[in-house]
């Protein structure tokens, strides 16, 4: 038995032996814990589940084990992720700590940032969230007004941004912002973090069509940040985002594979609300419609393979650039299909005469279509596979997009 | 699982192209079109072809074979494709060949196997008896008479079917006529009597013909395998055949995209490369994003032959349907975005957009792929 092997058959026990039975179950939205000062854990065994495995470092299992994370190679991370599958384990912790700003610290952050911030994310003391988009900057990001003056010590933060998911139920957030309003324009940007607790910020929830409000827009008025507080080189702010954004795009390519929902799938959906005929489906357009969906996630899964396969091999392929594109289209793909499939049983908004189910579909399918818009809409996914990969000519520079 | 190359593959790869841009560039199908050559393919070519080992490169060792796997032919397959070369590497190496290795005695394999490997023989599937790929659904009968089988019926689509030295003819012995009972595989050799072939001029100026057979007699000992049991390897083989086809066509797809691609490039119009105009740079993008797709599955199914067969039906229907639906995006889009002169025939982006839909027809469509794979997940 080689060690991964070992690693496999290890891991598999103390799974087996550490996973509450009611952790692997699939999940609704109520049962992810996101940590932070104002987190709750919505059970007992969730919080039993979450320790457990913030112990092993298991929370965030390839960080470096001086930052408190689990110290795996990116291997024994992939066996991890697929033993956890197996039984259906719940991601014990939901952070936007450990997808997008950990990995971002690990590359940009000094010494210091890292033994404050890190070991917090990990152990869920610390929720953050994302302050990039503003009401007039969105896929043209780089056009951000929020500005941070120099002065002396710290900065003075104002402005304000939008779509900031869960902004509400945060500690502290990070952020773009200008430092240099003289410059071209990707060249005046800073990359702050910002406690949620200093005077001056606040936060308003926005209504969205899947009827939830995680959606805020936070203001910053007169708010002063400490000079440590910035990641990166001063107005070197671009970089960090742009590395943090390929962490956010890998993260909703797998929208469709990660851990397991409480939702309805496709195949299961049709046997349970469609007419059968001679083993198949009667309506031919459905079955249609379904069996392309079907082949279209077999073959973007295998692409998921082959993207970890050439990385151990060293290899390099357009592959990761289009995985955003192809997973969250194929997302939205999968809840028209589940509506069209529960018919007017997948129309219900609330209340009796529909199953939970039923209910949740709907939310889903209102909620999938931010897949497409958020972390970059699929129009600036192209846009980038426009230009990096087939390097196309660029046509002037103001419809160019990042 | 293998989705990436290893050092071999890679090196088959780049030996592949560089012999094939040298000896079988997309003008080499254009010659043997204008000059209407009888045999369809350059006899020369297939013998350096043969001698690169490409007619055995799936064969084990024991018969004279190279022994580098579905996925080996699946590299020189996808070469081919991007220069459209025209050769009995499909008929023979591909199809012929595994028929001869999943149906064959053992005795059958030792007599054929080696002069398949050393180009000392061809093969053609005789299979379809209508215009839509439909396996079963054969009427072709075959009958023992003492020592002699006896063939009687018509075939059309016979790929390779006028310059092979043989046809492999699916025949029944019993069932009804779109039953797997009673489906048989018997040699047949093209010049036996009562065997007449009528060679079909197809769009994509490569070997096809319709061939019938009137009490056409041939030993008992030219039936592969037993009589009335072939359907199970005949299956087998159709989907091998898919598999190195969707490999084929993955790399005629690569090609004609590259080309459009270089084109965006290049062609000026308002006074910009016509690649500067979003709406073009879009529709490029998601044939990218389609390419990446069908890579992955052309992969995954070229390794399932060789290391999970029990998988290869659900792969090689998903990997051809994927493979129809990229080839004819990629070559319609070919010749919209080269404007008028996509459409002349001196371009060759022609040759491309022709040739994808006989590939797109040969062993299923996407209808009949997408029904196989509903009908393998039961649904
Ligand atoms: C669920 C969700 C969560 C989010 N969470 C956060 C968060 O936590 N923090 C945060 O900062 N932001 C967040 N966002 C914001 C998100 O990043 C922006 O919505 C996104 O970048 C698009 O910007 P916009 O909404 O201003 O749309 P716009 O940029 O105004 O786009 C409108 C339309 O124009 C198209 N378009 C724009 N530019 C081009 C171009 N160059 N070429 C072709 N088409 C173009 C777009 O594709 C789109 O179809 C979130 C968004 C969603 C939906």
């Amino acid at each position: 038995m080689d060690d991964l092997e070992r690693f496999r058959a290890e891991t598999r026990e103390w799974l087996e032996a550490n996973c509450p039975q009611s952790q692997r179950l699939p999940t609704t939205p109520a049962d992810q814990y996101w940590g932070g000062r104002k987190g709750e854990f919505p059970s007992e065994d969730s919080r039993l589940w979450f320790e457990r495995m913030r112990d092993r470092g298991w929370t965030a299992p390839e960080w470096p084990e001086a930052y408190g994370g689990g110290g795996l190679t990116p291997q024994q991370g992939k066996v991890l992720k697929e033993e956890m599958k197996r039984i259906n384990a719940r991601t014990p912790l939901f952070s936007l700590g450990i997808w997008m700003l950990g990995p971002a610290l690990l590359e940009y952050g000094t010494e210091e940032q890292k033994q404050r911030h890190l070991r917090a994310i990990v152990n869920g003391e610390v929720r953050w969230f994302q302050g990039y988009s503003e009401p007039g900057s969105g896929s043209d990001l780089a056009s951000l007004q929020t500005r941070a003056e120099d002065k002396g010590d710290h900065f003075l933060v104002n402005g304000s941004k939008i779509w900031t998911t869960n902004a509400d139920k945060s500690d502290w957030i990070f952020c773009l912002v200008r430092t240099n309003p003289d410059v071209k324009k990707q060249e005046g940007i800073s990359f702050l973090l910002i406690d949620m607790n200093d005077p001056g910020v606040s936060v308003t929830p926005i209504e969205l069509i899947s009827g939830e409000s995680e959606f805020c827009q936070t203001f910053f008025d007169n708010v002063k940040v400490p000079k440590e507080n910035l990641v990166g080189p001063l107005n070197g702010g671009w970089s960090v985002a742009k590395a943090l954004l390929v962490h956010e795009r890998k993260l909703m390519a797998e929208i469709g594979s990660e851990s397991p929902r409480k939702v309805l799938s496709p195949v299961p959906a049709a046997r349970e609300y469609l007419a059968f005929r001679d083993g198949k489906i009667a309506d031919g357009q459905l079955r249609n419609d379904l069996v392309r969906y079907e082949m279209r996630m077999h073959a973007i899964g295998l692409t998921h393979f082959r993207t970890f396969e050439e990385r151990n091999a060293g290899q390099q392929s357009a592959a990761p650039l289009t995985m955003k594109y192809l997973g969250t289209e194929a997302e939205k793909e999968k809840f028209e299909l589940l509506l069209a499939i529960l018919g007017s049983r997948g129309l219900g908004w609330e209340g009796e005469g529909f199953t939970e189910e039923e209910l949740d579909t709907l939310r889903m399918w209102a909620m999938s279509k931010t897949m497409t818009i958020a972390g970059g809409t699929s129009e600036i996914q192209l846009n980038v596979i426009a230009k990096n990969v087939l390097q196309l000519p660029q046509a002037n520079q103001s419809a160019k997009g990042a | 699982m293998a989705l990436v190359f290893n050092e071999e593959q890679r090196f088959l790869q780049d030996s592949a192209r560089e012999f094939l841009n040298k000896e079988a560039p997309v003008e080499a199908l254009r010659k043997l079109r204008d000059t209407r050559d009888s045999l369809g393919y350059s006899q020369d070519l297939w013998r350096n072809m043969v001698e690169l080992g490409w007619a055995s490169i799936i064969l084990p060792e024991a018969y004279g074979g190279l022994e580098f796997g579905f996925t080996g032919l699946g590299v020189v397959m996808q070469e081919t494709g991007r220069n459209l070369v025209a050769s009995p590497l499909f008929a023979t190496a591909a199809v012929g060949a595994s028929a001869v290795l999943l149906a064959g005695s053992e005795a059958q394999k030792e007599d054929l196997l080696p002069r398949i490997a050393a180009g000392e023989l061809t093969l053609a599937l005789a299979l379809e008896e209508s215009h839509h790929h439909n396996p079963w659904q054969i009427a072709t009968r075959v009958e023992q008479q003492g020592e002699q089988l006896v063939i009687n019926g018509c075939k059309t689509f016979v790929l390779d079917g006028h310059s092979a030295d043989e046809l492999l003819v699916v025949c029944r012995t019993a069932g009804e006529a779109d039953s797997r009972d009673g489906i048989s595989l018997v040699r047949v050799p093209r010049d036996a009597a009562g065997v007449s072939v009528q060679r079909t001029v197809m769009a994509d100026s490569r070997n096809a013909a319709n061939v019938s057979f009137d009490g056409v007699s041939v030993p008992a000992s030219n039936a592969l395998g037993a009589l009335g049991e072939a359907a199970d390897a005949l299956e087998a083989t159709l989907d091998r055949g898919r598999v190195a086809l969707a490999a084929e066509m993955l790399g005629s797809a690569e090609e004609v995209f590259r080309r459009t691609v270089d084109y965006l490039k290049e062609r000026v119009q308002f006074g910009v490369p016509i690649g500067s105009f979003q709406a073009l740079q879009h529709r490029a993008a998601i044939i990218q994003t389609e390419l990446e797709l069908a890579r992955s599955v052309v992969m995954q199914a070229l390794s399932t032959v060789d290391e999970q067969p029990r998988q290869l039906p659900l792969l090689a229907s998903l990997a051809k349907a994927q493979l129809n639906e990229l080839i004819k995006l990629a070559t319609n889009e070919a010749v919209q975005m080269h404007g008028g002169i996509g459409v002349t025939d001196e371009l060759e982006i022609g040759f491309f957009l022709k040739r994808a839909r006989v590939t797109m027809q040969v062993f299923g469509d996407t209808g009949f792929h997408r029904d196989r794979y509903a009908s393998i997940c039961g649904y």
